[in-house]
């Protein structure tokens, strides 16, 4: 794993402070913090070995905010025509008291229960707050499973602590079946084609409800005869139409892979525990602080923070500065061992590198192959071309 | 990713400008290539937005959607698409030469020789990216269960026919496409990245503009700036109103445009619209014509631009071969279409799903082996992968085998500095391109330092001296493979799934029953 060399001597400072006041600081003393969602807790699977992130998130960095600090603004936008789309949809699919998302659950995961009928129960959800509508949902899920009955909850808000803060979920919705079991529903608005989906999209979904699927075993861990099914149900619209179709997704895997990196974001004390102790990565302040304030934490960019981290121009920028082959890409990196820079990968193809080394050797070869190549290439005529293009 | 092409990259990223990775053009273009850009609106599968469309690129057509959640509009939008790429299509479907194509007799078994005819040249679709192959895959899909009004005259939104024809055709170029190696639909981005490397990862190379700064910074090679800032503006640079100044090769758009551009616009469409004024939804259909032009023509541009950089390199010896296997698959489905067979269905049966993976992997092979064949620099990988080595012949010993009619078995002992993947004592053959064909010889031995010992096996003539010429002499630099040049016997058959229904065709068909058209409901509105 790569890291950024910290501008600023990492020293240990003894902890004085109570976590929760140290990631205040780190935030900077007036900023409230940004809760994390889903898509940011699946996201950070995304790139497990990064601490900046971990770090960040876990203080509740508003990240979007310090790109644009940092002069490096995230591009992350969504076309208002997506978001009108999918919230039409979503109405759709829970149209009728929920008929039809209800009919799909049975459908799927019904595991040959009675299918649900008008008895079906959609308990009203609605709390002051985060915190009120968390135990409102905690309230409801005991009563419909006590109850026995068909239940949707439409947009349920769950709490999850992630590095000693709550964090708070809003999943589109859950169902709980007669048997006591609850499903996960993600309402998705790309299409499913003949029956399959964008692989990608699946599993950003995937990734995402998994963290539903976490959040709601605390639930269910206290309350006998309660289980959170391990398939989710993906609701999408069919072919090129607005009616919905679903598939359950299996996940498992995400579940556990998310599970692990929540764990490791107590990691969050010991990062804060090497940085210093007036470190602040408050957006209000000048961006060359904020520089040295991010390059104390130690990252570990790639290709794929692109997609999933708010922060990707600008760790981009900094590993391009720091010649590191993992901007190139992680199979890159991996194959190139221990040569960490562009500058060291070169010098042993240039016969400089490290002796011993396979991978220098290796890359010894490559360079005199490929000059030997380049070097026959221009000069040849194409009567040539039918013998040995050696 | 081969560590020769790592090596590129790292060389990019040092020189900030793009290395080669070919040295000669490993597909076959069209010298009048159909280029399509297409941009679809976002959450909206198979509602597009807008397309340029044609073979000259001065010229292009541009078909534009106000509103592209009107359903009306949408399907004139692809009834005009089809009277655009349709006539473009067919114009290769009846210039034809005799051919022949061996084939199984329903009734014996064997396998015979039949007369056919095979299209002299075929279409090729360019469109900007992978994303693009994809979009023409969901349009094909879109539309080639659209009924016409003669097959169903109670359909109540039929299309005109040739709707459902381009339907298909998209359908069949771009599972076509997914044959390695084949050319009849290909995308800017891979073509170039194919025969170059950047100093960037491969997720920002599926950016054209970006991949294109690299190759061909604007201001050439003594322009004012590296690659590696020309990519980073045409990725990142943004106008005082926030908008991208190279736009994304789409289809997808910059959510920028869609929020402060596009949909003001719409919305004025719509409530001119709503209001009957023909004169302002005259005014804002135009106003949206220029928008979405302004997005498509500089990624039409990059398309075209990329078509030259790679005409400069010489094509490949064997792209030809591959291009004939692409006229097959051509001239294949045009007889599919003319004896009117049912589209293709929603989902391939398990044998034909099947039939196609073992195509691909043939062909994968195939490719690998003819594009090491015709560039040095593909080779070299090969040798640094121990699956070639080149060398000087250092000794010729004439030996003879033993039989009643001894033939020629000489002993070429070749030098090299690179580390083959033999072994003494493991039987191993090795091949060499003898005029453009395969000769064969087997691994004897290793010899002092770099010395491979070889024994010639076949193309020496039928005598007992061989033919002159087919005998390596000292001195002579030789390259030889460890793998076959030629992944099967027939170079030049139609793929299995490609076999007409009227020959047997591919298993299925003849059972399937006419597909239903997606039903049409009040909920699509997309
Ligand atoms: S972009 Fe930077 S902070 Fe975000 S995950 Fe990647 S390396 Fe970590």
């Amino acid at each position: 794993m790569s890291s950024y060399p910290p501008s600023v001597p990492p020293q240990t400072t003894p902890q004085t402070t109570p976590l929760r006041q140290r990631l205040a600081d780190l935030r900077g003393p007036a900023v409230p913090p940004r809760p994390l969602d889903a898509r940011a807790l699946a996201a950070l699977a995304a790139n497990p070995g990064c601490g900046r992130r971990a770090l960040l998130d876990g203080a509740g960095v508003d990240k979007t905010a310090l790109a644009t600090a940092l002069g490096s603004p995230s591009a992350f936008g969504q076309s208002q025509f997506a978001i009108v789309r999918g919230n039409s949809f979503e109405a759709k699919v829970k149209g009728d008291g929920g008929a039809e998302l209800l009919r799909l659950v049975h459908e799927h995961l019904g595991a040959g229960a009675e299918p649900p009928g008008a008895a079906a129960l959609v308990p009203d959800l609605t709390a002051a707050g985060p915190q009120g509508r968390a135990a409102r949902t905690a309230l409801a899920l005991r009563e419909a499973t006590s109850a026995g009955a068909w239940t949707l909850l439409d947009h349920p808000m769950l709490a999850l602590e992630v590095a000693g803060s709550p964090a708070y979920l809003e999943p589109d919705a859950v169902v709980v079946h007669p048997d006591g079991r609850w499903t996960v529903v993600e309402i998705k608005s790309f299409p499913m084609i003949d029956g399959g989906a964008d692989p990608a999209k699946v599993g950003a979904a995937a990734r995402q409800a998994a963290v539903y699927v976490l959040a709601l075993e605390n639930t269910a861990g206290k309350l006998p005869g309660a289980a959170v099914g391990h398939e989710v149900l993906l609701v999408c619209p069919k072919d090129f139409s607005n009616l919905p179709t679903a598939a359950p997704v299996d996940v498992r895997r995400e579940r556990s892979v998310t599970r692990r990196q929540l764990e490791r974001l107590t990691r969050v004390e010991e990062l804060a525990a090497l940085l210093p102790e007036d470190l602040c990565f408050d957006p209000a302040r000048p961006a060359e602080e904020l520089d040295r304030a991010v390059s104390a934490v130690p990252a570990a960019y790639a290709p794929e923070c692109l997609a999933a981290c708010e922060l990707a121009f600008h760790c981009r920028q900094r590993a391009r500065a720091a010649d590191e082959v993992g901007a190139l890409g992680r199979s890159l990196r991996a194959e190139l061992g221990g040569l960490g820079t562009v500058g060291e990968a070169l010098a042993a193809a240039a016969g400089a590198g490290p002796a011993e080394d396979p991978t220098a050797a290796a890359l010894r070869q490559a360079a005199r192959l490929r000059a030997e190549a380049l070097a026959l290439a221009p000069a040849r005529t194409p009567s040539e071309d039918s013998a040995c293009p050696c | 990713m081969p560590l020769l092409n790592t090596l590129a990259r790292l060389e990019a990223v040092r020189s900030g400008r793009a290395r080669p990775l070919a040295t000669v053009r490993h597909r076959h273009l069209s010298g009048r290539p159909l280029v399509l850009v297409p941009l679809t609106t976002s959450g909206e599968a198979g509602a597009p937005l807008g397309a340029l469309v044609g073979t000259d690129r001065h010229d292009p057509c541009l078909l534009v959607i106000p509103q592209p959640r009107d359903r009306d509009l949408r399907w004139e939008f692809l009834a005009e698409l089809a009277r655009q790429v349709m006539p473009y299509i067919d114009a290769y479907a009846d210039d034809v030469e005799p051919a022949e194509r061996t084939e199984t007799d329903p009734e014996t078994g064997k396998r015979v020789k039949v007369e056919t005819e095979l299209c002299v040249d075929a279409p090729q679709l360019i469109v900007p990216s992978r994303a693009g192959v994809e979009y023409v895959r969901l349009l094909g899909r879109s539309m080639r269960f659209r009924r016409t009004a003669e097959e169903d005259p109670e359909n109540p939104y039929p299309v005109p026919t040739q709707v459902p024809l381009l339907g298909r055709w998209f359908t069949h170029l771009a599972e076509r496409s997914r044959v390695p190696g084949s050319a009849l639909l290909l995308s800017a981005t891979e073509l170039l990245a194919r025969h170059w490397a950047t100093g960037q990862s491969s997720v920002e190379d599926q950016h054209l503009g970006a991949l294109l700064a690299w190759i061909a910074p604007p201001g050439g090679e003594n322009g004012p700036g590296t690659g590696a800032e020309a990519a980073l503006r045409a990725e990142l640079a943004r106008d005082r109103d926030g908008q991208l100044l190279v736009p994304p090769a789409g289809p997808a758009t910059d959510p920028a445009f869609d929020n402060k551009l596009l949909a003001p616009a719409m919305a004025r469409y719509d409530a001119a619209r709503a209001a009957d004024d023909r004169d302002a939804a005259d005014r804002a259909g135009r106003t949206l014509r220029e928008l979405v032009e302004g997005q498509l023509r500089p990624t039409w541009d990059a398309v075209w631009r990329s078509l030259d950089l790679l005409r400069a390199l010489p094509a490949g010896e064997r792209t030809g071969e591959r291009w004939t296997r692409d006229r097959w698959s051509y001239t294949a489905h045009r007889d599919r279409v003319r004896a009117g067979e049912p589209p293709q269905p929603r989902r391939d049966d398990a044998v034909t799903a099947a039939q196609k993976l073992a195509t691909r992997e043939t062909e994968q092979v195939r490719l690998d082996a003819q594009e090491a064949l015709d560039d040095p620099l593909v080779m070299a990988g090969r040798r640094l992968a121990g699956e070639a080595f080149a060398g000087e012949v250092t000794e010729v010993v004439m030996e003879w085998s033993e039989s009643a009619r001894p033939r020629p078995r000489p002993l070429v002992t070749v030098v090299t500095e690179d580390r083959p993947q033999l072994a003494d004592g493991a039987a191993a053959k090795v091949f060499r391109s003898l005029d453009g064909r395969p000769q064969a010889a087997e691994f004897v031995r290793f010899e002092g330092a770099g010395g491979i010992v070889l024994r010639l096996l076949d193309k020496m003539g039928s005598g007992r001296e061989p033919a002159p010429g087919t005998v390596p002499e000292k001195g002579d630099r030789l390259c030889w493979t460890l793998f076959e040049h030629d992944a099967r016997g027939g170079p030049k058959l139609p793929d299995p799934e490609q076999t007409p229904w009227t020959h047997g065709g591919p298993p299925g068909s003849a059972t399937a029953a006419l597909p239903l058209p997606d039903p049409v409901t009040d909920g699509d509105i997309l």
